[in-house]
């Protein structure tokens, strides 16, 4: 059996007929195994769930209880039909895990996205071995090289300093980056209380559960609070809040945006960024390039992203590539 | 360079001016001679380098990256410069070179050279020096920050009036030592340069309220003409001209330099004028911002100036003598100039206040925006000091349109809608016609706000498009013909006047009702 009969693009998503599921699907299916939280690989509305045990919290918390009508925690080598699969930390976020399938003698992983920085909320990412490697392509093209994470923070507390009676409003997506933010921010020094858009608070408390040790954090509400107590303060909040009202309870504000998508000014410009922060969560173009070094496989097949940049390099470098065009992972949202 | 890097990084995404110039400050107040004047330069356009053009960085890159990896690249990110830093092979142990010494080296750099000279520099710098580095190589900054903007940061630097920064900067050249050890508490340099420009003295707003204790008889009225306030200055035959913000603007009008028979200093409004006829302000914008000037735009379009006031006659200073004598000595000095090319602006002759309000309420020539009035025994003073000259602008020209988009504003408007797009009627179609973003208080903003939020229709990032139902009065300055905006018509200083609640959006104004205020169009340029 060729490989492309044993795992292949369906309008649902990427799917496995061995063990009949789909990995990361766009549409309700029977049974789903979901590679993190992210909105866009993973939805509600699944007959099953297989995924980590973080992961099946996530979604809980995101959909509610009854995003699927069964679950199953991702423990150690699972068989599915004829299909053995097992899960592996991606470093991309809490729970993140790339999804290493056997079936008919050959091994496909599935890594959903990934990150090969240290991440101090996921577990660092593994190399497994195998025959296919089914990666991401978020970040392919040779000009995204993401600088030192503990720079960029930098960046942001110079900002605090030279601007010390505006409030800094950070964007960052709720699942990863803004925790990742607050890591950083901790790292760098900052014992300040950090203040939360609403939207962020229960993801952010999750992650303390989880142990990571994110400090002192509080809502960023107006009881009690007038404006001036924000000068100087950091706040974190979606993206999507600085087009909000929300944004006016600030004091002359300096609208900061985390993403890897930073890096092009364009991107930052468009969005009426004043102070871009490059940090992003997935592998940039030379982590990619030595993930697939590592892994070694006989194929690199591609999910999502600049698939055109990364298929060429492939080439170049005497592997194999093979687009599998996915279309409905957001590259916008959660990079 | 890293210093450099950080500064244009932060001057570009800055939106508000006073943000940009706190940058500045702090680069000026941080970073040691001779690269603080050497990124002043770059910021002022005042390096002369040689260009490096876009096919020399294309030619380079070739040689480093895969040319399909590169044109997939350039395409996402929309900026060559850009793409080749962040593109180009990483740096093994990265440099940190004075800005002073990479500019001194493109400077000394002969052609043939030069390729070799750059990819050596990319090979050793970080993507964010290697950005500045490219766009200073190609001459194109684009970070936001006029010279005038760059000379008011250095007045805030040096806690000093930004007209005697404006008064030595044609004498002073990269890297401005002398220039910052004075800010810095040094001495004042002593400009060398022949025909300098000298601070030019503004007016403040009036009205007949304030006019009214005045006593008449003191004051000289004239009009005020809609075109470019200049300032010609010859000394020892070196002939310039000077925008009112001390840019060199002689390069454009080679026709009004020729006719500069004088030595000394003139005030006065640089106009397209054909015999009697004053051009409308739309016609003399197409004479700006040419390195070269066709002989049939010199003929087409003939600049001339209309004399205001004279600072310097011969080398005696007039500065400090009053009004009334200055103008006896421009009478004189403009009496032998040549009639086509420069002419006195008169004075006009009142006994009240009402007489004179009556005069501006119908002016003989619409290319006037108003008065001006001057105290007869006013000295010529830098900038704008109250109580010596005033301007009474012509009432507002206003419309009524309806509000189309609003984008998001920044700082301390940051969540608010505050920039209008507005249109009027055309057939049965709303055309956009400008934009306004102040005339409003903060209450109005909130409920231009308020309005925005709840008739949303579409969104295109930062900006939504509204249901058009909200009427606002529009008050301009006046209007040019334009072939960039689609209603052919661009006001100037557009701003909301009132929000018209109590009008329906059909009885808002037609297109039509615009046009028929525009000047004539003129002969093609
Ligand atoms: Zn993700
Ligand atoms: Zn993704």
């Amino acid at each position: 059996m060729t490989a492309d009969a044993q795992l292949y693009p369906t309008p649902e998503g990427l799917y496995c007929p061995a063990g009949d599921f789909h990995v990361d699907p766009l549409r309700p299916v029977r049974r789903a195994l979901i590679t993190h939280g992210h909105a866009d690989h993973a939805r509600p509305g699944h007959g099953a769930v297989l995924a980590t045990r973080q992961t099946l919290d996530i979604m809980a918390i995101r959909y509610g209880e009854d995003f699927t009508q069964s679950r199953q925690e991702a423990v150690g080598r699972v068989r599915i039909g004829d299909a053995e699969v097992s899960f592996h930390p991606a470093g991309h976020v809490l729970g993140s895990a790339q999804i290493e399938i056997a079936t008919g003698g050959r091994r496909f992983v599935v890594t959903g996205d990934y990150c090969r920085h240290p991440n101090p909320v996921a577990a660092p990412f593994e190399p497994v071995p195998c025959d296919v490697f089914v990666t991401e392509a978020t970040f392919a093209l040779p000009v995204f090289r993401h600088p030192d994470p503990a720079a960029e923070i930098g960046k942001l507390l110079a900002s605090v300093r030279a601007f010390p009676d505006r409030a800094h409003l950070v964007g960052a997506y709720a699942l990863g980056k803004a925790q990742r933010v607050i890591m950083l921010l901790r790292e760098a020094g900052w014992d300040a209380p950090i203040y939360l858009h609403g939207a962020l608070e229960r993801l952010c408390w999750y992650h303390v559960e989880q142990g990571v040790p994110l400090g002192d954090l509080r809502p960023a509400t107006t009881d009690r609070k007038t404006k001036a107590d924000f000068a100087g303060q950091i706040v974190l909040a979606p993206p999507s809040a600085f087009a909000a009202t929300w944004a006016q309870r600030f004091p002359d504000p300096v609208i900061c945006f985390a993403s890897g998508w930073m890096q092009i000014r364009a991107r930052a410009r468009q969005r009426g960024v004043e102070l871009p922060l490059i940090l992003s969560d997935h592998a940039d173009w030379p982590d990619l390039l030595r993930t697939i070094d590592e892994v070694d496989p006989q194929e690199t097949w591609i999910t999502h992203g600049r698939e055109d940049a990364l298929m060429r390099e492939l080439d170049l470098r005497g592997r194999v590539g093979r687009p599998l065009r996915l279309v409905g992972y957001e590259d916008e949202a959660e990079a | 360079m890293r210093h450099f890097a950080r500064l244009i990084e932060a001057l570009a995404f800055t939106p508000q001016r006073n943000g940009k110039i706190r940058h500045l400050v702090e680069h000026f107040r941080t970073r040691p001679d001779p690269d603080r004047g050497i990124a002043l330069g770059a910021l002022t356009g005042d390096l002369d380098l040689r260009q490096v053009t876009p096919s020399l960085l294309r030619g380079l890159v070739a040689e480093k990256v895969d040319e399909e990896l590169f044109r997939l690249s350039y395409d996402f990110v929309g900026d060559l410069a850009e793409t080749i830093a962040l593109i180009w092979p990483v740096a093994e142990a990265p440099e940190d070179p004075p800005l002073a010494e990479l500019v001194a080296e493109l400077e000394a750099t002969g052609k043939a050279a030069l390729p070799g000279v750059i990819a050596a520099r990319l090979d050793r710098l970080e993507p964010s020096a290697r950005y500045a580095y490219l766009k200073i190589a190609t001459g194109a900054l684009r970070v936001g920050v006029s010279a005038r903007l760059a000379r008011t940061a250095l007045a805030e630097f040096g806690s000093v009036p930004v007209e005697e920064i404006e008064e030595l900067w044609h004498g002073l050249e990269p890297p401005f030592e002398s220039l910052f050890a004075w800010l810095e508490g040094g001495e004042k340099p002593v400009s060398a340069a022949r025909s300098p420009f000298r601070p030019v003295m503004l007016s403040t707003a009036t009205d007949l309220d304030q006019l009214g204790p005045l006593a008449p008889e003191d004051f000289a009225a004239e009009w005020k003409w809609d075109g470019i306030r200049v300032q010609a200055a010859v000394e020892d035959g070196e002939r310039r001209l000077y925008s009112r913000t001390g840019e060199d603007i002689s390069g454009s009008f080679p026709d009004l330099l020729d006719a500069l028979d004088f030595e000394g200093t003139i005030d006065g409004e640089l106009l397209v004028r054909r015999g009697e006829s004053v051009a409308a302000f739309g016609e003399l914008q197409k004479r700006l911002n040419r390195k070269t000037v066709g002989k049939g735009l010199l003929k087409s379009h003939p600049a001339a100036l209309r004399a205001y006031d004279i600072l310097i006659h011969g080398h005696e200073d007039m500065r400090a003598q009053p009004f009334d004598r200055r103008r006896a000595r421009l009478e004189q000095v403009i009496a032998k100039a040549d009639p086509e090319r420069i002419d006195l602006s008169p004075l006009l002759s009142f006994d009240t206040w009402d007489a004179l309000a009556a005069l501006r309420a119908d002016p003989p020539d619409p290319v006037i925006e108003g008065l001006m009035i001057k105290r007869r025994d006013s000295p010529y003073l830098a900038g704008r000091i109250r109580g010596h000259w005033f301007k009474w602008k012509r009432d507002p020209m206003t419309v009524d349109a309806v509000l189309l988009y609003a984008q998001r504003g920044h700082g301390k408007r940051s969540g608010y809608y505050s920039d209008f797009t507005f249109g009027l009627w055309d057939g049965n179609m709303l055309v956009p016609v400008g934009k306004a973003y102040f005339g409003f208080t903060d209450a109005e903003l909130k409920s231009l706000d308020r309005f925005v939020r709840s008739n949303t229709t579409e969104r295109f990032g930062p900006v939504r498009a509204v249901k058009p139902e909200l009427v606002l009065e529009i008050a301009f300055e006046g209007l040019n013909r334009s072939t960039r905006h689609k209603s052919g018509v661009a006001m100037r200083f557009p701003r909301i006047a009132r929000i018209r609640t109590d009008k329906p959006a059909q009885e808002a104004d037609r297109l039509e009702a615009l046009t028929a205020l525009l000047p004539p169009e003129g002969p093609p340029a």
